[in-house]
Order: structure tokens, then sequence, then C-alpha cells
């Protein structure tokens, strides 16, 4: 009886050390992660100069021509990004399937490959596309959406593709031949069996896209000609001039966009829950 | 197909079946043919911009897209040591590699013992951890980019290759943490306390017994973190050491250029030969991998 509870006593000795392994990483978190975080906030409520509380930060946003600005900023970064994403998931849905279909894909190669440009660094890449756009005569200063467009989802692709690939490598095969069985068109299959099955693929492949897409203001200051301004684009203007305070409340639109996408795929990924 | 048909007239049920089993599998080879036509075409509409530029490495035309005669100026003045763009494109080089290999060697440490810890805590804390874990995941990188020099002008820095580190180390922790994470989930718990029991200290048992046993989850986030960390952009701009010599990475050093409106022609050949390194190293892991699939 004793020897057991000095036993006891000493794991829980054990689990104790092993347990503050993780302070240096909680400290860092709090520091480096949360803090920050918190002072964007008081940064976008205080004067520059005296740091006192003030709303002027959100008046230079969103008072007069300069809310024509910023709503417009608003609208295009959720316009590329949803197109970007709808793109992406159209175009990496089929390949997916493809490459996750064990008798036409027999071995992974073919994924790795699409995974290899990644490793390029992708303003190099960017820097490739808009040259290659131009050389098939699209010019970014004549179409900086269609060019944009391009860019982003040539840049995204492989993020799309990945989340898909690996729901599709778990789809329950005897379902799908069950519906096929009882006489299920194919058409009929891939809406009623396959899509519902992909949903969490899909949901995960539009977080990979939709939100960095947003901050990605290098693509579309190179493929637009500096037409389309994302809100990525406004925080680093506002770095550039030294305007942390005005930039601190473009950050904090672009959390309240976030704040929603992530409420989004929640509802989504609650939903496919329940209807399980 | 037809005189088949025609041939087979005193059709029975048997030879029937046969045909449609015949039919439906060249109706599954079209179909793989389609598939995969599909899937190489978007390969090649993938590889193009790369294609693009490494045809134009072979010629020293200003601009990609004229052909100034096949040459190989872009290569050996990418090798000069007096030209300018190819110190710049060296020394950025240099830049994204050390702050990668550290930020990683550092992410991977902090990010690892942060999930054995994690491991070991109270419900309650764990939440609290994985949800502050998952923040600079779901956060914009500007975002982080943005906090990070608030938090250097809050406190009266100047940004420095210190921020730098710790800006791509907030960009690379969380995925070591998620990585290494399923692995605790997998491990043995007994095995741990077993060599407590054989009498192994506290340190040769973690050292030992568990982090062996984390190790692929380890390097899976090691390697990720150098990923991110050599494609980075953002934070790189907004952290970099803002005193003393400019300070570049690949990325920004080619930004800064693409803005001024001039790619150095060195770029394409540089480019090449990293596309060639991946390719080999890509076709090294495949050989090694198969090798060690053959072994078990």
């Amino acid at each position: 009886m004793e020897a057991t509870k000095t036993l006891s006593r000493n794991q829980g000795k054990v689990h104790e050390t092993r347990k503050w392994l993780c302070m240096p990483y909680g400290i860092f978190l709090i520091l480096f992660i949360i803090f920050p975080i918190l002072l964007i906030f008081y940064y976008a409520f205080s004067d520059p100069t005296t740091g006192l509380f003030t709303l002027k930060n959100f008046k230079s946003v969103f008072e007069g021509d300069s809310s024509v600005t910023t709503f417009k900023v608003i609208g295009q970064s959720l316009g590329v990004a949803a197109l970007t994403t709808v793109i992406c998931i159209l175009i990496a849905y089929p390949i997916a399937y493809i490459l996750a279909n064990s008798k036409w894909n027999k071995n992974a190669v073919l994924v790795y490959l699409f995974l290899l440009p990644m490793w390029i660094n992708f303003v190099i890449r960017t820097v490739a596309t808009k040259q290659l756009l131009i050389f098939f005569g699209l010019d970014p200063a004549m179409h900086p959406w269609v060019c944009s467009i391009i860019g982003m989802v040539y840049n995204y692709l492989p993020f799309a593709i990945l989340p898909l690939y690996n729901t599709m490598l778990k789809l329950d095969k005897s379902q799908i031949e069950a519906a096929a069985d009882l006489g299920a068109s194919p058409v009929q299959v891939f809406i009623k069996t396959i899509v519902p099955m992909t949903v969490p693929g899909i949901v995960s492949a539009a977080t990979m896209t939709f939100m960095p897409t947003m901050s990605s203001y290098v693509i579309t200051d190179a493929l637009s000609g500096r037409t389309i301004k994302l809100i990525g684009g406004q925080i680093e203007h506002q770095f550039l001039h030294s305007q942390l305070n005005v930039g601190s409340v473009y950050a904090i639109i672009m959390l309240a966009l976030i704040g929603l996408s992530v409420v989004f795929e929640n509802f989504f990924s609650e939903k496919k829950k329940g209807g399980r | 197909m037809e005189k088949e048909i025609q041939l087979t007239a005193p059709v029975s049920t048997m030879e029937e079946t046969n045909i449609s089993l015949k039919r439906r599998e060249k109706g599954e080879k079209a179909k793989k043919a389609v598939a995969l036509t599909f899937v190489w075409i978007m390969l090649l509409v993938m590889y193009l911009p790369i294609m693009y530029l490494i045809v134009y490495s072979f010629t020293d035309a200003k601009v990609i897209g004229q052909w100034n005669g096949f040459n190989f100026d872009c290569y050996s003045t990418l090798f000069n040591g007096k030209n300018i763009y190819a110190k710049e494109i060296w020394e950025a080089t240099w830049n994204t590699v050390w702050v990668a290999i550290v930020a990683s060697l550092l992410s991977t440490v902090l990010g690892t013992a942060g999930a054995i810890g994690m491991h070991f805590l109270g419900k309650k804390f764990k939440t609290v951890f994985n949800f502050a874990n998952e923040i600079p995941i779901v956060n914009a990188e500007i975002v982080m980019a943005l906090s990070l020099v608030i938090l250097f002008a809050f406190l009266g820095l100047p940004t420095s290759a210190f921020s730098l580190i710790i800006g791509h180390m907030v960009l690379t922790i969380p995925f070591v943490v998620i990585n290494v994470q399923p692995k605790l989930e997998q491990m043995d718990p007994s095995l741990y306390e077993a060599a407590m029991d054989l009498g192994a200290s506290r340190s040769g048992a973690l050292f030992k017994v568990m982090i062996p046993d984390l190790m692929p989850g380890i390097f899976s986030g090691f390697m990720i973190s150098m990923t991110l960390s050599l494609d980075d952009f953002v934070i790189t701009e907004f952290t970099k050491p803002s005193e003393g010599t400019d300070f570049q990475t690949i990325s920004t050093y080619v930004q800064g250029t693409l803005a001024k409106g001039s790619v150095p022609i060195q770029i394409r050949s540089f480019t090449t030969l990293i596309f060639l390194l991946i390719v080999a190293v890509m076709i090294g892991y495949t050989i090694v991998n198969n090798r060690k699939a053959k072994k078990i």
C-alpha cells in the first residue's frame, strides 16, 4: 500500500515536470502572439503622439472620401478572394478526384509534381506569370482582374488540391458502388454521394485559399498594375509610411473579416456533422 | 464492333455479358485517357511560367519575351563576383537560408517541447493552449506582421535580425506543434514510465524513449517550417532589420526589383538552378523512400 502510494506520487511528480516543458512556448505565445494582437487594438484607438484615447484613426479610414476607398478596398479584397476560391476549387476538385483514384493514378508522383512548383519562390513565380501573360497578349494594365485572378489561382491551386486529395483518398468506395448498383446515374452518384462525402475537404480547401488571398497584395500589385488594392496592401502602405495607428484600423477590419470566415467555416463543418 | 455483334448473332447470354463487359472496359479506358490528359494539361499549365523563365535564361535580353540570341550570359554573370546583381542575389540567398535554418531549428525545439508539455496538461489548459496555437494559423499573415512591428515600436526597439527570427518563428511554430501532436497521441505512455522504472533519468527517458518516438512528426514540422520560411514575403518585409545595410531575402529582393520595373536577368538562371536542385532532391527522396518501402 505504502509502496503504491509513493509510486503514484512519483508518477505525479513526473507528470508535473513534463508539464513545465510547455512553459517556454507559453511565454512565447503570450509575448509574441497574444500581446501584439492586443497592442493592435490599443494602437487603433490611441493618438500616435500622445497615446491617449481617440477615434481619429477610425475617422481617417471611414469618414468622407476615404470611406469610399475603404469600402472599395474591402469589396475588391472579398471579390478577389471569392473568385480565387471558387475557381481554385472548380479546377482542383477534378484533379484531386483523378489523382486519388487508384484505378487511374497508381502512385503519388503526380501529386508531388503538382506541389513541386511551390518550392520555387512565389515572388519569382509571379514575375514569370506576369511575363508569360504579357507574352500571350494579356497586359496586366489592360486586364487587371483577369490577370490578377489567374496569378492568384496559379499560386493557390496546390493549397486547394492537397486537402481535397486527402479527403478523396478516404472516400467510401462501397457507398459509391452501392449508389451506382441501385440505379443512380453517374451525375446522381456524383451529386448525392461523392460531393457530400468531400464537404470537409472543400471547406478546408476554401479556407486555405480564401483567407491568405486577402494578404497576397504582391500578386495583385504585380498583375493589376496596382489598380486592384487589397486590405493587405493598405496595411503595407500604412506601414511603409510609419502610420502604425491607421494601419491597426485596417488590421482590425481584416480581423473582422477573418472572424466572419471562421464563423462561416464552422457553420459548414457543424452542418456536416449534424447531417451525419 | 458491329461485325462482332453480327457474328455472334445467335447470342447466348454468356457472350452478351462478355461483350458488354468489354465495352465497359473500353469505356473505362477512354475515361482514364481523358482524365489523365486533363491532369497532364493542368500540370503543363502549372509549369509553363517556370519553363518560360528557363527558356529565356539562355538569352541576355533585358526583357523576357525578347530573344537576343542563344548565350550563357545569365549564367556567367550570375557566377561573376564583380557583377552587382549577382552579388545582391547571392547575398539575399544567404540571408534567406540562414534565417530559415535558425528560425526553423528554434521553432522545432520550442514547438516540440511545447507539444510534449501540452500533452500532459489538464483539459482546460490544453484547450487554451490549442486555441492560442491556432491563432497564427487562422490569422492573416499581414496582421501578425503588423502586430510584431507594433510590439517592437511599443518597446522602442528597431526591427532587427532578432525581430525577423521572432517573426519567422511566429509563422512556423504552430505547424511544428500540430505535426508533433498526433505522434504524442499515438505514443505508448507505458514505454516512458518503463524507462523510468528501469532507472533511466528524466532527461534520459525523454531523449532516449520519447523523442525517437516523436521523430517523424518533429521532422515533418521542421520541413514545413523551412518551406514556409524560405518562401515568406510579408513577415520578412515587415520585421527585417531596418537599420544598417540594406537587408534583403530573395522574396523581398525580387519584389523590390519588380516594383522598380526591371528584374535582373540573373534571376532567370538562378531560378533554373533552384528548379534543378528541387527536382534532384525530389528524385533522391523518392528513390530513398522506395528503397525503404521495399525493405519493409
